[in-house]
């Protein structure tokens, strides 16, 4: 079923770069696909701003906007982040492309299988992205797309603009359950010899977690939205009271599926930074089986936690404790891997290459959205704050950490493996500190706004008298997010740049001990030559005593030590 | 450069296919089960639904379990004609499978038009709401079953080479039949 002989390797234009079964290139299409939808998302949030700081006049390219507009600019917004940006960068590109050199592996299990999941990715593109042309615009029941507001065209105005939203979420989720198998099985059955479960990478480890997550916790939701779309089209009534439903059942559906999936999106940037770490301190990761613990520990908690984002639905409040206990209590895994991060610098040798330097963006960033964790997820305090700019801002801190610091510290450092060329450093420090600087003029003062009273989805703050004196903050959130888009140009320079034009990479330019490294830059078609590679050791052996460099590579054999 | 993708099994014997049916079938029984426990916490909190499920045919839906259940014995016999290496055998074995879904679909046919024709449509209360998409989603996945099973058949001359492209076909069928056995006595028994 997988046997891909020789004949692979004689490949056409249409074969090595539109329909191919390879899993680098099928990576590379992720990104691209990722990308395109990152400048749309970003824009989106540009338009957004503009309206939250300058409410009612004309946006650049745009024009003015009403408040049925900016729902459907919050909607798409929330769901191409989330959907077609972090889970296509993070899980379709680095899943894809990282999960078999490490572990030694020529492809993913089921190639064609896999084509297929990025394909029928590129359709679900194309229907989110048609939703924006049809009668009526794109969805504008928020993000979440609660009932009865999502369950009833006229209450939005919009019909088949969120019938298409359906429609491409559940493509979207076809291809993520085909990826999430894939992963899963390749692992199971195509590491490379000595290539056991305990010397896995840690970015694998936290692949497969992912991909279990969503693989599990999906399923409820893809059944809710069965019964959200029979809703609209059939007349249905499961979240109708009229006709014996309830709209709470939606939100438990989405939150049993949507707060796994926020761990589905933070796991692999846990993952990439987890492999920058040691690298650049050179110094072993600490904890290694701790972490997977901790990751495990976290990944089976997020399935009880999902109505901490309830807490003022008018679900039964005697709920509220129990959840804001497994909330709480969840905070300790991901404070495990924090600290094991922290310690895995401390005594380092640390080098600030670019890729270092977003991987300690993430873990500062992290901390601030962490710790504002704890404030919603305490049923009292949540009750103050829940579906306040408090609440944006926490989780920007959280998952903007995790996909750009995350995914870029990703790409900073694996760019070199999958262009076979360097990027430009200086280029890549000056995208670092103007992001790391607008980011927090950005979402710095929204915890102040939120906690002055603006809630979110709100179109106009100045309708408010007490949001009035604090409309300053959000006139600089604006200023912040617009230069925060503006601080992405050098990055898209760098990367057009050193694609055509970069430095050759060598084949291991950051002396990192893990499996992908021992491929040439970039690696072939079918990755390794005449035999995969057999392994040896774990995968962060740095700065071990008595040994002449600071790094040992996986596939380096014992014996070869006394050179 | 004869290179191959050599592995294919992995060292505890059970091939890729099978842990990759597993872990999609997991999946599976998340949506079913979600759907399954809807039903179920708003049958307890509500009135009105056994009347209603009254008036749902017995006698067919005991039929139609009868008839998945005996088609997941013969895609059983299938698989053992695959190990044994007889085509003949296989194909008949999973031609009697495909038989047997499409008189299931046939009866859930009789049923939904019997049904729809006394007034009982989707949107007639939440029984009927529940009604309709679980056994939809269910007789799509028949559908689905029956084009794995067909396209099995077509090639059945690869499949005794390869047997455990039956069972992985099996595996899937048993499981659509599984949520059969859940479906019934929730919807029609209770």
């Amino acid at each position: 079923m997988t046997t891909a002989t020789a004949e692979h390797v004689e490949r056409g234009f249409w074969t090595t770069y539109v329909f191919s079964t390879d899993h680098k290139t099928i990576a590379k299409q992720y990104l691209t696909l990722g990308l395109f939808w990152t400048l749309v998302g970003g824009l989106l949030a540009g338009a957004m701003r503009w309206q939250l700081a300058w409410p009612d006049s004309a946006i650049p390219l745009m024009g003015e906007i009403g408040p049925e507009v900016y729902n459907m600019l919050v909607t798409m917004h929330g769901t191409i982040m989330v959907f077609f940006v972090a889970m296509p960068i993070l899980l379709g590109a680095f899943g894809n492309f990282l999960i078999p050199l490490m572990i030694g592996a020529r492809d993913m299990v089921f190639p064609r299988l896999n084509m297929l999941s990025v394909w029928t990715f590129a359709l679900a593109s194309l229907v989110m992205l048609a939703s924006f042309f049809v009668p009526g615009g794109a969805a504008s029941a928020g993000w979440t797309a609660y009932p009865p507001l999502s369950a009833k065209a006229a209450y939005t105005g919009v019909e088949w603009g969120l019938n298409l939203w359906i429609l491409g979420l559940a493509l979207e989720f076809a291809s993520f359950l085909m990826g999430g198998v894939n992963y899963l099985t390749t692992v199971i059955a195509l590491r490379a010899p000595g290539m056991t479960l305990t010397r896995v990478p840690l970015a694998v480890w936290q692949q497969l977690a992912a991909a279990t997550l969503f693989l599990l916790s999906v399923g409820p939701l893809i059944g809710g939205a069965v019964m959200l779309l029979l809703d609209r089209t059939l007349g249905t009534g499961f979240y109708a009271p009229e006709l014996g439903g309830d709209p709470l059942l939606w939100q438990h559906l989405f939150w049993f599926f949507g707060h796994p999936e926020v761990y589905v999106v933070l796991l692999p940037a846990l993952g990439f930074v987890l492999e920058v770490l040691p690298v650049f301190s050179r110094k072993p990761i600490f904890g290694y089986r701790w972490i997977i613990g901790a990751t495990v520990v976290a990944a089976a908690l997020s399935f009880i936690v999902w109505a901490h984002h309830m807490f003022i639905s008018g679900m039964d409040p005697r709920l509220a404790m129990p959840f804001s206990v497994t909330t709480i209590l969840i905070s300790v895994p991901f404070a495990w891997v924090v600290f094991a991060m922290i310690a895995t610098l401390w005594r380092g040798s640390i080098r600030f290459d670019v890729p270092m330097l977003w991987a300690l963006g993430f873990l500062t960033m992290f901390i601030i959205g962490g710790l504002t964790g704890i404030f919603n997820g305490s049923a009292p305090v949540d009750l103050y704050v829940s579906r306040t700019y408090f609440v944006v801002a926490h989780f920007h801190y959280t998952l903007f950490s995790a996909v750009v610091f995350g995914g870029l510290a990703g790409v900073y450092y694996w760019f070199p493996k999958m262009f076979g060329r360097m990027l430009s450093g200086p280029l890549g420090q000056l995208h670092f500190w103007l992001t790391l600087i607008f980011f927090n003029v950005t979402f710095f003062p929204m915890h102040h706004i939120g906690l002055a009273g603006m809630v979110r989805r709100i179109a106009n703050p100045l309708q408010y008298d007490m949001l009035v004196p604090h409309q300053w903050l959000n006139v600089l959130a604006t200023y912040g997010a617009l230069c925060l888009l503006a601080a992405q140009l050098p990055f898209v320079i760098n990367l057009l740049w050193s694609w055509r034009a970069g430095a050759p990479a060598p084949r291991n330019p950051w002396n990192a001990a893990t499996l992908e490294w021992a491929a040439p830059s970039p690696p072939p078609h079918l990755n390794w030559g005449p035999s995969v590679p057999r392994v040896y050791r774990g995968a962060y052996e740095y700065s071990v005593p008595g040994e002449r460099e600071d790094w040992l590579p996986q596939d380096l054999a014992p014996l070869a030590r006394s050179r | 450069m004869a290179v191959r993708l050599e592995v294919e099994e992995i060292p505890g014997g059970i091939p890729a296919g099978k842990v990759a049916m597993w872990w999609f079938l997991a999946s599976e029984i998340m949506m079913f089960g979600g759907l399954i426990t809807c039903y179920i916490v708003f049958r307890l909190g509500g009135s009105g639904w056994a009347e209603a499920s009254n008036h749902l045919s017995m006698t067919l839906a005991a039929t139609n379990t009868l008839v998945l259940l005996t088609s997941s014995y013969t895609i059983v016999q299938a698989f053992v004609a695959a190990e044994r290496g007889s085509a003949p055998a296989l194909r008949r074995h999973l031609g009697l499978t495909i038989l047997g879904g499409l008189i299931f679909l046939g009866i859930k046919a009789v049923e939904y038009t019997t049904e729809i024709r006394a007034g009982f449509t989707p949107d007639a209360g939440i029984f009927w709401s529940f009604y309709y998409t679980m056994t939809g989603l269910h007789a799509l996945h028949v559908m689905g079953g029956l084009v794995v099973n067909g396209v099995v058949l077509l090639t059945a001359g690869t499949a005794i080479k390869h047997p455990h492209r039956v069972e992985l076909a099996g595996l899937y069928w048993h499981f659509v039949d599984v949520v059969w056995i859940f479906l019934f006595p929730l919807l029609y028994l209770a």
